[in-house]
């Protein structure tokens, strides 16, 4: 079947098999992406993401509840950790989502992040252009548990949730760099447990001292994701953080940065990987390795002989 | 471009024991596996329709609750519908000798009992996965 076709015409599998083309760089992918280049740019990208536990994919299932009640179709890409050991993953994130398996207007994939350390995969933005183009209102991009610096998703993501729970940490925690400095919105779940309160006014306190804050403040909603409370007012933070940045001009901004970070990551991978194949396949790697062993010569002449070489 | 093998592993009908799915998952994953859980009480549908969307290229379902003969057929019946005719469908858990060659039938490849070691199910998939 011609996949980018058949995905155009809405055809589920269709979708499928382009997201396995993508992530696993098959040589049809580069043809697929192009015919489904010009049908995207109608989704809103909704990044979530936190710490492992926190909810997320709980989360992830009641917001797209919510948007399905409101007639909006969903994209859920759920980002597990794949082993550095082994190559595998388990990727459980569904078993949160099983009630929307059955409703058409709901499509989840779930991706390993394949040695990806930035809480997504590399392929996670192609796939999310592969649901655009099928037609989905809404993408929801769920990273994999972050620690403290995986930011990646705000890259991937028109607006970006970071989820919390109470009880990790003290207010030192909260006036760190990396992941608490990304969101766009703060979502407090599990905050029937002790320890919420004083979890927003930490981040409260932290966004006080915010000197790059411009006229958005992070809203910090209270939700309990399991028991469903919270969600369409935690929904109506996204929705007023959309008209804003749509308003504004900071959406295009955002989109137009995405677009240039994606031209150079294509370009830089394209020629690592045309580099690299020439100078493996070829058995002049090994050579290389053991003349700077000897000493002979070091990695920074190699490549900038092998550069010249082959950029010329 | 690198093929990685997708599997599916699912525990359906009513039948609130999965540990043995958990520990195969597990052994599937250090086999280099991506290995998508859905866990417990899933309906037919659900399976088929979740290896639809994550285009996974094993199903593996454990039973323990002995409605194997209903519920493994009718699996493979949704995946063919859903145009996954070359997916590799497996089984497992407590089921009978006897009933073993109606499901291979059914178009189950292999089914798993008690007491098989992990890595054979790992070595099945290896050979007989279609990618």
């Amino acid at each position: 079947m011609d996949i980018a076709e058949e995905l155009l015409k809405g055809n589920r599998l269709a979708l499928s098999r382009a997201i396995t083309a993508i992530e696993n760089e098959y040589d049809e992918a580069t043809d697929i992406m192009k015919k489904l280049y010009p049908h995207t740019g109608h989704a809103y990208v909704l990044g979530i993401t936190g710490p492992p536990g926190a909810g997320k994919s709980t989360l992830s299932d009641k917001i797209a509840r919510e948007y399905r009640a409101q007639g909006k179709t969903v994209g859920i890409i759920a980002v597990d950790p794949t082993s550095p050991f082994t190559g595998g993953a388990i990727l459980g994130d569904r078993i949160r989502m099983n009630g929307l398996t059955l409703d058409e207007g709901v499509f989840i994939r779930s991706m390993g992040t394949r040695g990806s350390l930035g809480g997504l995969s590399h392929k996670t933005a192609d796939a999310v252009k592969a649901m655009d183009a099928f037609g989905k209102d809404i993408i929801i991009v769920e990273t994999v548990g972050v620690g403290q610096s995986e930011v990646d998703i705000v890259k991937a993501a028109d607006t970006t949730m970071v989820v919390l729970i109470p009880g990790m940490g003290d207010d030192i925690q909260a006036i760190k760099a990396g992941i608490l400095e990304i969101g766009d919105l703060y979502c407090i779940n599990k905050s029937d447990l002790d320890g919420a309160d004083k979890l927003v006014r930490e981040i409260n306190m932290m966004l006080d001292l915010d000197s790059l804050m411009t006229d958005w403040r992070p809203p910090i909603t209270k939700v309990v994701a399991s028991q469903n409370e919270g969600i369409a007012e935690l929904l109506g933070t996204v929705d007023k953080h959309r008209t804003y940045i749509e308003g504004n001009g900071e959406l295009a901004k955002r989109r137009t940065k995405r677009t240039r970070d994606e031209m150079l990551d294509i370009l830089s991978s394209n020629i690592g990987s045309y580099i690299k194949s020439k100078i493996v396949d070829s058995g002049r790697l090994d050579g290389y390795v053991e003349q700077i062993k000897q000493h002979k010569t070091d990695p920074y002449t190699v490549i900038g002989e092998v550069m010249g070489e082959m950029l010329k | 471009m690198e093929k990685k093998i997708r599997v599916l592993v699912a525990k359906p009908g009513l039948d609130g024991h999965d540990r043995g799915a958990k520990v195969v998952a597990r052994a599937l994953r250090d086999a280099g596996f991506e290995v998508i859980y859905t866990g417990l009480r899933q309906t037919p549908e659900q399976i088929a329709e979740a290896a639809l969307q994550e285009d996974v290229n094993v199903v593996a379902m454990s039973i323990l609750s002995g409605a194997h003969g209903h519920l493994f057929p009718k699996v493979v019946d949704l995946l063919h519908k859903n145009g996954m005719n070359d997916v590799l469908i497996i089984g497992g858990g407590v089921i009978p000798e006897g009933d073993i060659p109606a499901l291979k039938e059914a178009g189950v490849a292999e089914v798993f009992t008690p007491g098989t070691p992990t890595g054979d199910v790992v070595k099945f998939i290896n050979e007989h996965v279609k990618l």
